[in-house]
């Protein structure tokens, strides 16, 4: 019923470069029932793809190194398995779509055969039951005259058209977890919607659980049931959705949600702008985070990093603020 | 107090940017030698629209419509294939070499990508005091320099970093160099295209915050061409919705958010995402089937039919005209 699919605990991921470590991802926990929708929110350099490439084992080490934690999938560790065992997982159990699919798509192969590799390693189809397969996945993503085009190339298809493929190509093997990497974000308002309706459909066909990671809090309000928000490497609050949008209780999330017009209200005054820029990540953490750009920081804030703790069921934050009386928690 | 009335009337009666019936194709040839003209990108195909003294003008739409390639020719930038553009009583157009000078001096743009619209390997001074230079507003290097500091210190940025280079720079601290550069020749019309696409959140209130006290403190002109409607909704006096070289649809903004005539301006309105789950889950939405068609060769009549849910016989056949509804609310429509 409520079984966990995967529990991500206590995460950290560094990467050593030329002009020091980059602190990418610092202790991030995150669990995501079946079939449920669980939305990360961030802005760039946050670490929430890295978080999700730590997970899927595609961080180059060296570089990169994973310091600490463990994702457990369905009773493995998804960090401790090896190379052949996670082969097995990655594109069967757990798929991803990427941002840009332009650039996840190889130019030379044709549509037809980048679907049907996954489905011939994967599930050992031969040639015309992954033919038949790729088809009907295709067909199911609103792709028209779906048979007709397997021997397209994808510079043949439109933005909106080969996120459609990408889609089809990661769900061809019915996964359980699908990591969807701001899948939209590259594309028109129209094409958002098309494609958001699309994935909003598929989860309940095939019953999988989405990680839907974005910087947009639009989007994801009408599509996860859980909600975190990420600042420089550190989940800073989580909330089942409805929460987070109503009672936004970390000053970042508040200063997000403030940041951003609305299609549907009239405006009545300056946008509320957050001062300063995201932090160094070539620093190692000290305090919060946020502190330097907070409006309710006080002392503590710069010495010590609150951790996550519970103020609400399911409710958590990171933060030594009540942002209601402004004052200590 | 008369004085005030007299210059408000004139503010209405003399809108700074005129656009009348607005056309850019750009040829696709064939052949190197012997070059043939084979088709042609119908990229804007007839736009008519004003932008009064000190208003901002919304110009939204999906990629390809056209908005870039309006504003760009609105500047001069591009040539017009037909149409006249008139700026500040000057017509575009018919400027000799000298007098698109003065009006370029008047008339300045902001860039959507700060990455590549600043040259990597000028520093802040060069490229701010770039206006300054070419058009001899401040010949002494020391005078201009001044003048830089002064404009960094008026987008927020701090006067010491005058002597660094554009890698040195964040992505939000760019954007505000971008708009220094384009209010050194003291313009009166600024087309702003997209520019807080490429900035993140957090970063993008600054940069509209800093727009609008610019806007007030200079009594500024704005094109803002964006594909963000509810940044355009916050930001814009008058918002134009254009779809494959035309535009659709025109109103005041609120009468363009709350009352959308267009079947095209309703679908666009219904796909913004709203950032209140309630509200988003019980929302009714339009979703539009295919892609918007190629502009080489756009649908006969209205170019929405083939995608519109109330499409008409008439439809395929005939242009729809360009009719004024309400007040000031204009759209171009069979079924309106």
């Amino acid at each position: 019923m409520n079984s966990k699919l995967i529990e991500v605990n206590n995460l950290s991921t560094r990467f050593h470069i030329a002009e020091g470590t980059v602190y990418a991802v610092n202790g991030v926990s995150l669990e995501i029932s079946e079939g449920k929708t669980l939305a990360v929110v961030g802005e760039s350099g946050c670490g929430k793809s890295v978080t999700m490439m730590s997970i899927m084992r595609l961080i180059p080490i060296p570089p990169g190194e994973i310091s600490s934690g463990s994702a457990v999938y369905r009773g493995q560790d998804l960090l401790k398995i090896s190379e052949a065992e996670m082969e097995h997982i990655r594109g069967k159990e757990i798929a991803m779509v990427f941002q840009d699919p332009m650039t996840s798509l190889n130019p030379v192969l044709t549509v037809g055969r980048q679907i049907g590799e996954s489905l011939r390693v994967h599930l050992g189809m031969n040639k015309e039951a992954a033919r038949d397969r790729t088809t009907e996945m295709l067909e199911q993503v609103g792709i028209p005259a779906a048979g007709e085009r397997l021997g397209d190339y994808p510079h043949q298809f439109s933005g909106g058209m080969r996120q459609r493929v990408m889609i089809a190509m990661a769900l061809a093997c019915a996964p359980s977890l699908l990591i969807a990497d701001e899948p939209t974000t590259a594309l028109d308002v129209t094409i958002q919607a098309q494609i958001v309706e699309l994935i909003k459909r598929l989860r309940e066909q095939l019953g999988m659980a989405i990680i839907w990671i974005t910087h947009d809090l639009g989007v994801v309000a009408g599509l996860a049931e859980r909600v975190s928000v990420m600042y420089s490497g550190f989940i800073v609050e989580e909330a089942i959705v409805d929460d987070l949008y109503e009672k936004p209780s970390h000053p970042y999330t508040l200063a997000l949600l403030a940041a951003l017009p609305r299609v549907d209200r009239r405006r009545d005054k300056r946008l509320h702008s957050i001062l300063g820029a995201p932090p160094n990540l070539l620093v190692e953490p000290h305090g919060c985070p946020f502190a330097p750009r907070c409006n309710f920081a006080i002392q503590r804030c710069q010495e010590e990093n609150p951790s996550l703790e519970s103020i609400a069921p399911g409710h958590n934050i990171a933060c030594w603020i009540d942002v209601n009386t402004g004052g200590p928690r | 107090m008369s004085e005030i009335v007299q210059t408000e009337s004139e503010f209405n009666e003399q809108p700074l940017v005129k656009v009348d019936n607005l056309v850019k194709h750009f040829p696709i040839t064939r052949g190197l030698i012997i070059e043939r003209q084979v088709g042609s990108v119908k990229a804007v195909d007839g736009v008519t629209f004003f932008i009064g003294r000190g208003e901002t003008l919304g110009l939204v739409g999906e990629s390809g419509c056209g908005k870039t390639t309006v504003g760009r020719t609105v500047l001069g930038l591009y040539p017009a294939t037909d149409g006249s553009i008139i700026i500040d009583n000057q017509n575009v157009g018919e400027s000799s070499k000298k007098e698109i000078l003065v009006i370029r001096r008047k008339a300045q743009m902001i860039f959507q990508d700060p990455y590549a619209s600043l040259n990597p390997r000028w520093t802040v001074s060069a490229i701010i005091g770039e206006p300054l230079r070419v058009h001899k507003i401040i010949t002494n290097t020391k005078e201009r320099d001044e003048r830089v500091r002064e404009l960094m210190l008026l987008v927020g940025l701090s006067p010491r970093l005058i002597n660094r280079f554009p890698h040195e720079f964040s992505g939000g601290q760019r954007q505000r160099i971008g708009v220094a550069r384009a209010l050194a020749s003291d313009p009166l019309f600024i087309v702003c295209d997209e520019p807080i696409s490429a900035l993140d959140v957090s970063i993008q209130a600054q940069v509209v915050n800093l727009l609008e006290e610019l806007q007030d403190k200079f009594k500024l002109t704005y094109l803002f061409i964006a594909h963000d409607l509810s940044m355009v909704r916050h930001i814009c006096d008058r918002v134009a919705v254009m779809y494959l070289g035309v535009i659709v649809e025109l109103a005041e903004r609120n009468e363009l958010y709350e009352n959308p005539l267009h079947p095209y301006a309703q679908a666009l309105l219904s796909a913004v995402p709203i950032p209140d789950p309630k509200k988003d889950r019980a929302r009714q939405r339009t979703i539009l089937t295919g892609d918007v068609p190629s502009p080489i060769n756009p649908p006969s009549g209205c170019r929405f039919h083939p995608r519109c849910p109330v499409m008409m016989d008439i439809c395929s056949k005939e242009e729809p005209e360009w009719r004024e509804i309400l007040t000031g609310h204009w759209t171009a429509c069979h079924a309106v």
